[in-house]
């Protein structure tokens, strides 16, 4: 290729005509000459009217070299790069994913303004494509859009939004990547897809998990509190409950629980927990980038005994290319101020070699200097004699100056450092000498009356120091120094520095001074300028302590000074004068000039200059540069009182209201148990099956388990420390706003019995006790032992008839278990310090629970009037007991989360055997869904007696549509072709959100998604409970709370894509209504219209 | 309405001479005189090794790494991790050097256009797309001399005219379709030994860093396991994308579809309690007299502990101090060099038998009227024992699932000496 191109400047006519040509392989060669132009950075925009006419060719190679070049030029050549446009829009319609992708990547690489609309619809529309690589590919675009007009902003946050809840981990890392150009400011979007992003976060490719741990970072730094804020309030805790555990009683205990009160043990929020997890294992990235990315999230992150973890994975980096050596040594250097034990076991992994680059030389001194102390100072001091003796003398400087800061910050070795220096003051190497003089210098600052020797030993060596010259030449410092312009070298800052010192301590050395001051008068005239400045100090100095022997000198000097040609020089000597020399005009200043010049001097602090490098996030270009890079995100601090977490909670309807009624009950400060006031008792229980845990948090609770021996542990230590002050805690824990707690039961059961607490406060524990590892589940349970006080409602689902005016309702069937243990909690009224202890089955229901809702609170005090609404279920039939030969089928959606996928709607199907013979090999056969449709079949029944019915489930994902799913059901001897077609409100599952919530999502979807139609209700239809009843009979939506009495609301999303459907049920005067319905999905918006009328007027 | 933009803006290639050789834009063009910064920096730094990663520009930021000769330097306009960049520009070296071979200008200008094709899926609007070598592979086919006549004969193209469907499946590391007459999978269990020996022949730091370098060629889509005998031994792993990690975890068994191909598989440390065994010894007096402006050198090589293996491949490298203008040395195995330029003394010794031991001694002579060297130079050892992995690891067993034929398996085992130096 090289051959051509000295001619190719003059031969573009002739490319020209390749180009024209309708020889493919003479385009391809015309568009390689071009690129090759291109890459030299050449100009060949003179070529784009005939290289534009190629964008539609056939041939692939030409079309992407076209690619290249309208990119490279669109810029300049606006008008004519809008040929290519429509090109590209064709093949946005591409049925093929690919080519859609492509051209929706070329054209919003196109930088020309005028196509602004065109690539935001382009975006759009490849936002909700079926592929989720052209919904990457989308979202790649949005910050070429941006870049390219800021102005649409606000419409493409909300196609982040959209795209942010994508589930697919292909999308993951390029939506967030768009989220951190466009708007990183808001940090709301990211609350609901905070635990998604968690889960998703190891399958996602390495360049996407680098964006998203750093984007978490932040986001958890607004939203968590610091791990380690209570520290130091714990260590108090312990000794206090040491020394009050045996002697006192609980009274006093209680009372000095009243004074520690408000510091609340810390306890790490389940989603903080979550990320440090998910995290973690990315340590072992191959791609040093991610490591670091992780590293420094622990570092802002976790609590102060996890932060090790790092250490390891960091010091594997160093093995790497150079690059990323200097750029991790930056960082470990940071850290290892903060946190020096972490990587202390790795000290000899910092061990210099000579053939190390100076660079990484000096940043491994820098850590190993930070890891020095008591314990190991000798080994790295031995280290540092080694490196002493080096060629490099940029690295032997270094390390003189390393030595200083060793010698400063342990006080231990002080004087063996100062001895080794001062024997590097032999040194033949000048700059060994002078950078051994500026430290020592430092270091005799600190204690300068026990080293008058060394001084007077350094007074000699202003002989040996002679003014600028050398063997080598002044090389510039390369480290602190790095400032100095090049030249100056270290030398006269080396006399200047021993001038001083005898200036400064001239009591010490009375006989040497004087002698020295001739010297210097002597080559006054040929010294630097710092080493004058310092020759007029120590004159000063003399004159003021020995004027005697000076009086003279001091005054040549002056005088020497007063003619220099450099102005400073001219002036400190005028001013000098005037200070020290009385006359008649001098000031009052002149008595003080003693205590001017001969003030006790504070000793210089040599510390790393990585010191507080730390409030940069570890890890950025800001942190390298330790300066402000453009466009960087300050890592915010820890707020002080958390956030509300609920926030983060995704639609998981069974647990999350109970929380919301919990309180409310607290507020009327009732017991739970008493509280039957007519309204019918909740039946919500916090469990659900166990293997309800979807897919993503299946995978976490089984890590979580294993991992939470260890949290355990810890938490346990914090409780013991914080034991007394913990039921006062309780009360104001309740008051405020229930927070996890885990495992606190025991001590909490003791306590109780001992000191007064109020019942309701018993009645938690008890039910904390029960759950123990569940953090959360403890809403759940105390709920669900308040049901079970009431007994007005019973496990089962059957008879929800009489329920269904209760506001609350529960799925038709859950587990008994767990509410028989509470019952018999709540029986024993007396405390007792055993409490059962529940089955294991439990723990590991409830587990899967927490993890799954996670957080419970709800900021407003409003009670959301919430459940999954279950009336009498409707079943449909399947299959006839005559087409069926004797085989019944009948299925019902039993509006519950599909284990495994939730995108899926359950299907409960109930088989029955009316023949008189077995049946064997019950199973679905050959799936044969719609496009897009998936089925997830239920497990083979093996064999099913005459008579028998069995019940099972199972799973399909209609698309959000109402098309049927077919399939064969076969037994050993036949196969029956049956379809279940859902009806429209079975494809969408409860929401649940505030009334502000409601009020804003609704607010986005106005226009074509909102559908309004009137109605009239008929007679007995009029109540509330009709109302709701009927409504949330025909469609899976949650009700949401609603300050108006005659409006009603409904919330639920779309069980595959998530999108929302809003109700409104409105009464007019008389009996009409109005029924609004807001939902991007407007076939589902329309029908769903329909059912609720039809519903309603029967 | 300047909106500026994350991640890499710009790349431009310049050779040791200083000249740009390529460059290559992903938004709109950054004018070539940025570099000026580079060649500062570089002009200050002396020498290559010493240039900074990050250099800070008025309105840019220049990252960039050295590899083969070549700076790679990246032009960024705004906060990016550097970390992200260094290893991005790393992955363009690895990936070019797995096309052509090797990474260097040549192969670069020879082959311009298909590293602009290249640049151009790695990179869309300055964030990593595709940087997996099979998806690249499939997209833009690598150069051969075959393939290259029958191009310009039939004027066809490198570009793959599949598409390139590995990027859409959910293991994007492994291209479709793969189908070999010979089903092979090798592995390479290659241990570095990392050291500081100190004037003494003591030991002042040693560690045994490894990698597994696989070359799998198998058709179809390959379910692999790889268990070792004493896994206990690896501390520190790190690992490629496609090994299942909670697999490791609980039952520290490696279980992997394989990318095609060559690839690096798993890289570790072996944890730092075992003591480890150096098997090499060097005997070493070098000495500079003050007034005669000459001194000796007198360096033996022996064996130890090399468990009945052979050490060969050794080589020694010694950065001799300023001040030695040359070398006179007789070498009993081997042969010497010395490059009065540079200050390098490369020795090249082979094999170590160890009844004769080999030995390298003479005089060396320094610039008359200079002081004498402060510092005696260390010695850099290479070296290379075949069969052997010195900490022990071993290789259990092999097992494939998902595909139906049986492959021809080998796993090789090499220690090497990795930075290891001994200071006189």
């Amino acid at each position: 290729m090289g051959i051509f191109l000295p001619l190719v400047w003059f031969r573009h006519d002739d490319l020209k005509e390749m180009l024209d040509s309708n020889k493919d392989s003479l385009k391809l060669e015309a568009m390689k000459r071009i690129v090759a132009m291109i890459a030299r950075g050449k100009n060949a925009s003179d070529l784009f009217p005939a290289v534009v006419k190629n964008v539609a060719c056939k041939n692939i190679e030409v079309k992407k070299l076209v690619y290249v070049y309208l990119v490279r030029y669109a810029e300049e050549q606006q008008d004519l790069a809008l040929l290519s446009i429509s090109t590209f829009q064709r093949g946005l319609k591409d049925p093929n994913q690919l080519i859609r992708a492509s051209a929706l990547r070329v054209l919003s690489s196109i930088r020309v303004p005028i196509i602004v609309p065109i690539m935001m619809l382009a975006i759009k529309e490849a936002a909700s494509d079926m592929s989720p690589y052209v919904r990457k590919t989308a979202a790649h675009a949005i910050p070429k859009l941006y870049s390219l007009d800021s102005d649409q902003k606000d419409q493409l946050i909300e196609v982040i939004e959209k795209l942010l809840a994508d589930k697919t981990t292909l999308v993951a890392g390029s939506v967030v990547m768009a989220f951190e150009e466009v708007c990183p400011e808001r940090i709301d979007l990211i609350h609901k897809n905070y635990r998604k992003l968690c889960n998703l976060l190891i399958d996602v490719e390495e360049w996407g998990q680098v964006v998203i741990i750093n984007m978490l970072t932040r986001y958890a730094r607004t939203q968590f509190l610091s791990p380690n804020q209570n520290e130091s309030l714990l260590e108090e805790n312990t000794e206090k409950a040491f020394y009050g555990s045996e002697e006192e009683d609980a009274k006093d205990a209680k009372a000095e629980a009243a004074v520690l009160a408000k510091c609340k043990p810390y306890v790490m929020d389940p989603d903080h927990r979550l990320l440090l997890r998910n995290t973690k294992p990315l340590l072992q990235s191959r791609n040093a980038a991610v490591v670091m990315a992780v590293a420094q999230l622990y570092f802002h992150l976790a609590p102060k005994a996890e932060v090790g973890v790092i250490a390891k994975a960091l010091v594997r980096l160093l093995r790497s290319h150079s690059e990323v050596q200097y750029v991790v040594l930056q960082n470990v250097a940071t850290m290892s101020i903060k946190r020096r034990g972490m990587f202390e076991p790795y000290l000899k992994s910092f061990y210099i070699r000579s053939t190390d680059p100076t660079q990484i030389k000096i940043l491994k001194l820098e850590v190993l200097t930070n890891l020095a102390n008591e314990t190991n100072i000798s080994t790295i001091l031995r280290e540092f004699q080694t490196y002493i003796r080096s060629m490099d003398k940029d690295f032997v400087a270094a390390t003189i100056q390393a030595i200083g800061r060793c010698a400063t910050n342990i006080g231990k070795v002080r004087d063996t450092c100062l001895n080794g220096l001062v024997q590097l003051l032999s040194n033949r190497d000048e700059l060994v000498v002078a950078e051994s003089v500026v430290v020592i210098k430092k270091l005799l600052q600190m204690q300068p009356a026990q080293h008058s020797e060394i001084i007077k030993h350094m007074a000699k060596l202003t002989d040996n120091i002679q003014v600028g010259w050398g063997v080598a030449g002044p090389r510039e410092r390369g480290w602190q120094q790095c400032h100095m312009s090049e030249g100056i070298s270290q030398v006269p800052m080396a006399r200047a520095s021993i001038l001083w010192l005898i200036g400064e301590y001239c009591e010490h050395v009375p006989k040497i001074a004087p002698d020295v001051l001739r010297k210097m008068a002597k080559s006054f005239t040929n010294e630097e300028d710092i080493v004058k400045l310092q020759v007029i100090n120590l004159a000063a100095k003399l004159y003021l302590t020995n004027s005697k022997q000076s009086k003279l000198l001091t005054q040549y000097v002056l005088n020497l000074a007063k003619y220099d040609q450099n102005y400073d020089i001219r002036d400190r000597a005028r001013f000098i004068r005037q200070l020290i020399v009385p006359t008649e005009k001098s000031g009052a200043l002149n008595k003080y000039a003693k205590k001017l010049f001969l003030a006790q001097k504070p000793a210089p602090i040599l510390e790393s200059s990585f010191k507080d490098r730390d409030h940069f996030q570890l890890g950025s270009l800001s942190h390298l540069l330790n300066a402000k890079a453009v466009g960087y995100q300050e890592l915010p601090d820890w707020p002080d009182e958390a956030p509300d977490p609920s926030v983060r909670n995704v639609e998981v309807p069974e647990w999350t209201k109970c929380t919301s009624r919990e309180k409310r009950k607290e507020k009327v400060e009732k017991p739970f148990y008493s509280d039957s006031e007519g309204e019918s008792g909740p039946t919500e229980s916090a469990d659900s099956e166990p293997e309800s845990g979807s897919e993503e948090n299946g995978s976490s609770s089984s890590s979580g388990s294993s991992s939470s021996g260890t949290e355990e542990e810890e938490e346990e230590e914090e409780e013991d420390s914080g034991e007394q002050s913990e039921d006062k805690e309780e009360e104001e824990e309740v008051e405020k706003r229930p927070k996890r707690k885990d495992k606190e039961g025991s001590h909490k059961a003791v306590l109780g019995s001992a000191g007064s607490p109020s019942e309701e406060e018993e009645e938690e524990e008890r039910a904390k006790k029960a759950k123990k590892k569940a953090p959360q589940g403890r809403k759940g349970r105390v709920e669900t032992s308040s049901e079970a006080s009431t007994s007005e409602s019973s496990s089962s689902g059957s008879d929800s008839g009489s329920e269904a005016e209760a506001k609350q309702r529960k799925p038709p069937s859950s587990k008994a278990s767990p509410k028989e243990i509470s019952l018999l909690d709540l029986d024993d009224f007396t405390p007792s310090p055993v409490q059962p202890i529940p089955s294991s089955s439990i723990i590991s229901t409830s587990l899967v629970t927490d993890l799954e809702g996670l957080t419970l609170t709800d900021s407003s005090l409003t009670p959301t009037l919430l459940s999954p609404a279950f009336s009498a279920v409707k079943t449909y039939e399947l299959l006839h007991r005559m087409a069926g030969e004797g085989l019944a089928v009948e299925y019902c959606f039993s509006r519950r989360p599909f284990p495994g996928d939730p995108h899926m709607v359950a299907v409960q199907i109930q088989i029955s055997n009316n023949t008189d013979t077995e049946v064997k090999n019950l199973r679905v056969n050959e799936p044969k869904p719609l496009s897009g449709m998936r089925i997830q079949e239920f497990p083979e029944i093996e064999h099913l007696a005459p008579g028998d019915t069995a019940t099972v489930v199972m799973g399909i994902d209609f698309c959000d549509s109402t098309q049927a799913a077919n399939f064969q059901l076969c037994t050993h001897t036949r196969q029956f072709y049956v379809s279940i077609q859902p009806p429209v409100g079975e494809l969408m599952a409860p929401v649940f959100m505030s009334e502000n919530e409601f009020k804003k999502e609704q607010g986005k979807l106005m226009g074509m998604s909102e559908i309004t139609e009137k109605l009239t209700l008929p007679e007995k239809c009029q109540s509330d409970h009709t109302i709701v009843q009927q409504l949330t009979s025909a469609a899976n939506v949650g009700r949401v709370p609603c300050g108006a009495s005659n409006e009603y609301r409904f919330a639920a999303k779309t069980v595959t894509s998530g999108s929302l459907v809003l109700i409104t049920l409105e009464r007019r005067e008389g009996s009409t209504a109005q029924l609004t319905i807001n939902s991007e999905k407007m076939v589902i918006g329309t029908m769903l219209v329909k059912d609720i009328i039809q519903a309603l007027a029967q | 309405m300047c909106f500026q933009q994350k991640m890499i803006h710009s790349l431009f290639l310049i050779n040791c001479s200083g000249d740009i050789f390529l460059e290559k834009h992903w938004k709109s063009v950054v004018s070539q005189s940025v570099c000026d910064y580079f060649f500062e920096a570089q002009e200050k730094a002396i020498d290559v090794e010493n240039v900074p990663p990050v250099i800070s520009t008025p309105h840019h930021y220049l990252i960039s790494i050295y590899r083969d000769k070549i700076f790679f330097v990246s032009v960024i306009q705004t906060e990016v991790p550097p970390l992200f960049v260094i290893e991005f520009l790393h992955r363009v070296a690895d990936t070019f050097q797995d096309y052509f071979g090797e990474c260097s200008e040549t192969a670069i200008k020879d082959n311009v256009v298909i590293v602009y094709e290249l640049l151009e899926e790695m990179l869309d609007n300055g964030f990593p797309l595709a940087t997996e070598s099979n998806i690249l592979k499939e997209l833009i086919k690598p150069p051969t001399i075959l393939r290259s006549v029958v191009n310009s004969i039939t004027g066809s193209s490198n570009v793959g005219d599949t598409l390139p469907t590995g990027q859409l499946s959910n293991i994007p590391w492994r291209r479709a379709g793969v189908k070999y007459t010979n089903n092979e999978a090798y592995f390479d269990v290659i241990e570095e030994i990392d050291a500081i020996i100190d004037k003494s022949g003591s030991t002042v730091f040693a560690e045994i860093q490894g990698v597994i370098d696989s070359c799998i060629k198998l058709s179809g889509m390959p379910d692999l396991s790889l268990s070792f005998m004493n896994p206990r031994l690896l501390d520190d792993v790190s690992f490629h994308p496609c090994i299942r990690f909670k697999r490791w975890e609980s039952e520290r068994v490696l279980s992997f579809i394989p990318p095609d191909g060559n690839f690096r598989l798993i890289s570790y440390r072996v944890s730092s309690q075992n003591l480890v065994a150096i098997p090499v010894y060097v005997k070493h007096m070098i000495s500079f007299k003050e007034n005669t402006s000459s001194g000796r050198f007198d360096v033996t090589i022996g064996p130890k502990q090399n468990m009945g293996k052979t050490v060969e491949g050794v080589v020694m490298t010694v950065h001799m101090p300023k001040a030695v203008l040359n070398m006179n040395l007789t070498a009993t195995q081997g042969s010497y060099t010395f490059d009065p330029v540079t200050k390098v003394l490369t020795w090249d010794v082979g094999k170590i038998t160890p009844q004769k031991l080999p030995n390298l001694k003479g005089m060396v002579n320094l610039q008359s009227g200079a002081p004498k060297p402060e510092e005696n130079p260390s010695l850099n050892i290479q070296f290379k024992i075949q069969q052997l992995a010195i900490s022990g690891l071993k290789v259990n067993r092999l097992d494939m699932y998902g595909e139906k034929y049986k492959p021809f398996k080998g796993v090789k085992y090499i220690t090497k000496a990795g930075k290891f130096q001994v200071r006189t």
